[in-house]
């Protein structure tokens, strides 16, 4: 509702008295905006495009900004928004992208910093939004230049009924993983009479496929804590990609192949729900989507038949000392639960709106307002309970009362199995950290991808595809310096 | 004596006029009218090309404010031919088995026996030998890349493009003569034919890719039970390099062939009649008309359009980047594509390198295509 406008101009005044100058209240207010346009970028949805696109009308009519979503395809939305902030074009003035991708966005002073911004906002409710994405998603050197609108882990997500049918327990590791995945393939899960599928795991090249490796290799690379890391020595800052722990994770990886459908390998993270939702297939990978894309009545045919697990682990750990596989014991795995190290991997981070620093002040003071009217608990709190969104919880208060959930049309058990999934990735003390180095864009999105798409093919064998990877994060290394590198990761590890 | 002509125009000729401002600006006229187009060729045809030629050269950073390029020689192009994007643009290397040696020195000797009559076919000048080392060494080195790749190896973006040149534009030349051929003779709605085989070239590559995508799924596409009622419901093109290829080809061929055919048609019309009718009444067999009269007459038409679309189909991107994404792996990936993707992820120097390398191939090939094979048939036809 609008506020009169003296106590609209009041509260400007005491707000801008407090805060900086560069901060404005995001209040809602009719007409604050008028004329206004923010150009807001993001990757083609429907996921994350869809309620931006779905409340920019509403924000509108509140504040008078037009909120203008312009869509790229994922593999174009990195060098998209760097292009347009470094050569000074500027035709975006905000965009909803991966945290990790802000550290070659803030270092160049492309990214406006909105610390004083959140502080001033108590209706962003910035406590209540998990320490995980408040502290380490949202912020870089310390300072906020990000709001989150998404909460990402990879968990692993089965057909509960299908598992009970057979007397198959959830997958603790990922050789139960394999053989779950091995004894359902073929079987009829949907009831049309032909055979399904006993894993789905996108692997599309060029799409959201290649963190699912690193979900794999967690458990295998890390078992010594969250600040061990798992993509690189923090010593040397060599690729943890020549070991036999990665290898078992391409192992693992490869085999689930040949549980999936045909054309898995071209599967977007957008495919591959459709057949877990169309009830085609007994496991899966994937970020949070699933548990509300599975209760769609309009798409889903397995409602409260999906059961959610943090993403499962191993019992052998790679012993970075000798370079060898080593049985889980109170020194290798001190982590271990039931003798099974699990590393559940915050892959993304989830998506984040960020502003740039270059837009006009009144277009920066909408940006933030539109993003935070996102991710304030009134459109948050509805918004993550829709599987189309895209966006998964990250509000402490989202994972406190299953009531939201049980009222968008998900069991109380349901509800409790997905949240408590997400709680107890989140909550991990062994949780891997995505990625957060300059250029982690080309580490991941180029050289791994590349690499993975390659052995998928067949091109690569096992040691190639490690050997492929190695060479190029060295190559990546060496560009940047490695010292540098070295610096930024451990930095990102809390070393 | 006679006058000589210098002497007759002395006579004749007025004093020469003096030399004026209005004069000089009439001499330029010429100059002034060919500027523009000058212009806008430097501008968007040399200078991007130069461009290109230093930016192959260079590391592309953005930084703030803009953009950081710093010279880096020859590194982009050791990188891909020699280092650790060698298996991108040339491909994985296997050794020479029996066949391949076969091949290969077949080749070698075609090549010495090709150089053995132009040294002894009384036509020998520096520039020919220069233009035949040249295409000989492209082709010999081409041969050698496509043997270790294909055949147990795995080919990089240089040798899949040339499939698409090579095997692409020589289907849709047979089909596209055929056609012509068959609505060339006096059939019943041949007009229809003409415009019903037109149709796919009006459309563009994006919207074929699209569409032959669609047609292609075998699970969830329009013809999924065609294809599942041959038993290939659970098979995937997409996951098979060669298969991936092959759709890629037909997505290409399905495109092109409406150009050859069209070309082709206007040529096969054009033939003088009366040869063909003195043939039929010496009672020349259809393949004696078309050996002897047809082909001749069509002949340097057909190199023609050949030349054309081996220049286009070295430059095709649209198909594999919307039908595979240039997978699976980098099966499908053509050298335009390798550069859209390297430019795509930063990477300008080493987008740049491959373009490079894509235009000394094509160049080589077409100018020894037009040199070699194009300016023959027109000998032929003379």
């Amino acid at each position: 509702m609008a506020k009169p406008k003296t106590k609209r101009k009041l509260s400007a005044l005491l707000l801008a008295g407090a805060t900086s100058l560069a901060v404005s209240t995001p209040v809602l207010s009719a007409g604050e905006f008028d004329g206004v346009t923010v150009n807001v970028m993001t990757f083609t949805g429907p996921q994350i495009a869809e309620p931006l696109q779905r409340r920019a009308p509403d924000f509108e009519k509140a504040t008078g900004a037009k909120i203008n979503v312009i869509t790229v395809p994922f593999s174009d939305l990195y060098s998209k928004l760097l292009t347009d902030w470094a050569t000074g074009t500027n035709s975006i003035d905000a965009a909803v992208f991966a945290p990790q991708w802000a550290v070659d966005y803030v270092s160049p002073g492309f990214l406006e910093k909105l610390t004083g911004r959140v502080a001033a906002d108590p209706d962003l409710k910035e406590d209540d939004i998990a320490p995980f994405f408040r502290e380490f998603s949202q912020k870089y050197g310390g300072d906020t230049y990000m709001l989150t609108l998404d909460g990402d882990f990879q968990m692993v997500y089965y057909r509960s009924d299908i598992f009970k049918e057979n007397g198959i327990a959830a997958p603790e590791t990922w050789d139960d993983y394999i053989a779950a995945a091995k004894a359902l393939h073929g079987k009829d899960m949907n009831g049309d009479g032909s055979p399904d599928y006993g894993s789905c795991i996108s692997k599309k090249r060029g799409a959201q496929a290649y963190w699912a490796i690193y979900s794999i290799a967690g458990s295998f690379l890390q078992s010594q804590g969250t600040s061990q890391g798992a993509f690189f020595d923090t010593e040397t800052m060599a690729p943890l990609v020549d070991n036999p722990g990665f290898g078992a994770a391409l192992d693992v990886y490869t085999e689930t192949t040949d549980f999936g459908p045909p054309d898995e390998i071209n599967l977007d993270v957008g495919d591959t729900r459709g057949l877990f939702t169309s009830g085609r297939c007994a496991l899966t990978i994937d970020w949070g989507d699933i548990g509300t894309l599975a209760i769609d009545p309009q798409s889903s045919s397995v409602a409260d038949k999906v059961g959610s697990i943090m993403l499962p682990g191993s019992k052998r750990v790679l012993d970075r000392a000798s370079g060898e596989m080593v049985d889980c014991d109170a020194n290798s795995c001190p982590h271990a639960v039931n003798g099974v190290n699990r590393a559940p991997f915050a892959a993304f981070g989830g998506w984040s709106g960020g502003i740039n620093a270059a837009a006009d002040q009144k277009v920066k003071d909408a940006a933030y307002a539109f993003f935070s009217h996102m991710s304030q608990p009134e459109q948050s709190n509805a918004d993550v309970t829709v599987g189309i969104t895209g966006f998964n919880p990250y509000r402490l208060s989202q994972f406190a009362d299953t009531k939201l959930w049980e009222e968008a049309g998900m069991s109380k058990a349901a509800a409790e199995d997905y949240l408590g999934a997400i709680q107890n990735s989140l909550n991990s003390p062994n949780m891997v950290l995505d990625l957060r180095i300059p250029q982690n864009q080309a580490y991941q999105q180029v050289v791994l991808d590349n690499a993975i798409a390659r052995l998928l093919a067949g091109e690569l064998d096992k040691a190639g595809t490690m050997a492929a990877i190695k060479e190029g994060w060295d190559e990546l290394n060496e560009e940047n310096g490695v010292d540098e590198q070295l610096e930024v990761y451990r930095a990102t590890l809390g070393l | 004596m006679a006058p000589t002509r210098t002497d007759r125009i002395g006579e004749l000729d007025p004093a020469p006029p003096k030399f004026g401002l209005a004069e000089w600006i009439d001499q330029q006229t010429g100059k002034l009218f060919v500027l523009p187009a000058v212009i806008i060729l430097l501008t968007f045809a040399i200078f991007p090309l130069l461009v290109s030629a230093y930016l192959s050269l260079t590391k592309f950073k953005l930084v703030a404010g803009g953009f950081d390029l710093r010279y880096v020689g020859l590194r982009n192009f050791k990188k891909l031919f020699f280092g650790s994007q060698q298996y991108h643009l040339l491909g994985t290397f296997d050794a020479f088995g029996p066949f391949e040696w076969a091949v290969f020195v077949t080749v070698i000797a075609a090549v010495v026996f090709w150089f053995w009559r132009f040294f002894t076919g009384g036509a020998f000048n520096v520039a020919g030998l220069v233009g035949r080392l040249i295409s000989a060494s492209l082709l010999v080195a081409l041969t050698w890349l496509i043997l270790a790749t294909v055949f147990g190896g795995y080919p990089g973006s240089l040798v899949v493009t040339l499939f698409y040149v090579f095997v692409g534009v020589g289907v849709q030349f047979c089909i596209g003569l055929g056609l012509a051929l068959l609505c060339g003779q006096a059939i019943r709605g041949r007009n229809a034919f003409r415009i019903i085989f037109f149709i796919p070239l009006m459309v563009t590559p994006v919207g074929i890719a699209y569409m032959f995508r669609m047609l292609a799924d075998m699970q969830r596409g329009p013809l999924a039970y065609v294809w599942q009622w041959f038993g290939l419901g659970e098979f995937s093109w997409a996951a098979d390099p060669w298969t991936a290829r092959l759709v890629v080809l037909i997505g290409d061929t399905w495109q092109w062939v409406p150009f050859m055919f069209i070309v082709l048609l206007a040529a096969i019309e054009n033939m003088p009649r009366d040869q063909l009718e003195a043939a039929k009444i010496d009672g020349a067999g259809g393949w004696q008309i078309f050996r002897d009269i047809t082909w001749p007459s069509i002949a340097p038409v057909a190199a023609t359009i050949v030349l054309i679309r081996l220049i286009e189909a070295f430059k095709i991107i649209d198909l594999p980047n919307v039908l595979t994404n240039g997978g699976p792996g980098i099966a499908t990936e053509s050298l335009t594509l390798h550069s859209f993707i390297a430019w795509r992820t930063q990477d300008l120097g080493g987008s740049a390198a491959v373009g490079y390398t894509l235009l000394f191939v094509s160049t080589i090939t077409c100018v020894s295509f037009f040199n070699f094979i194009g300016q023959r048939t027109r000998k032929t036809e003379a």
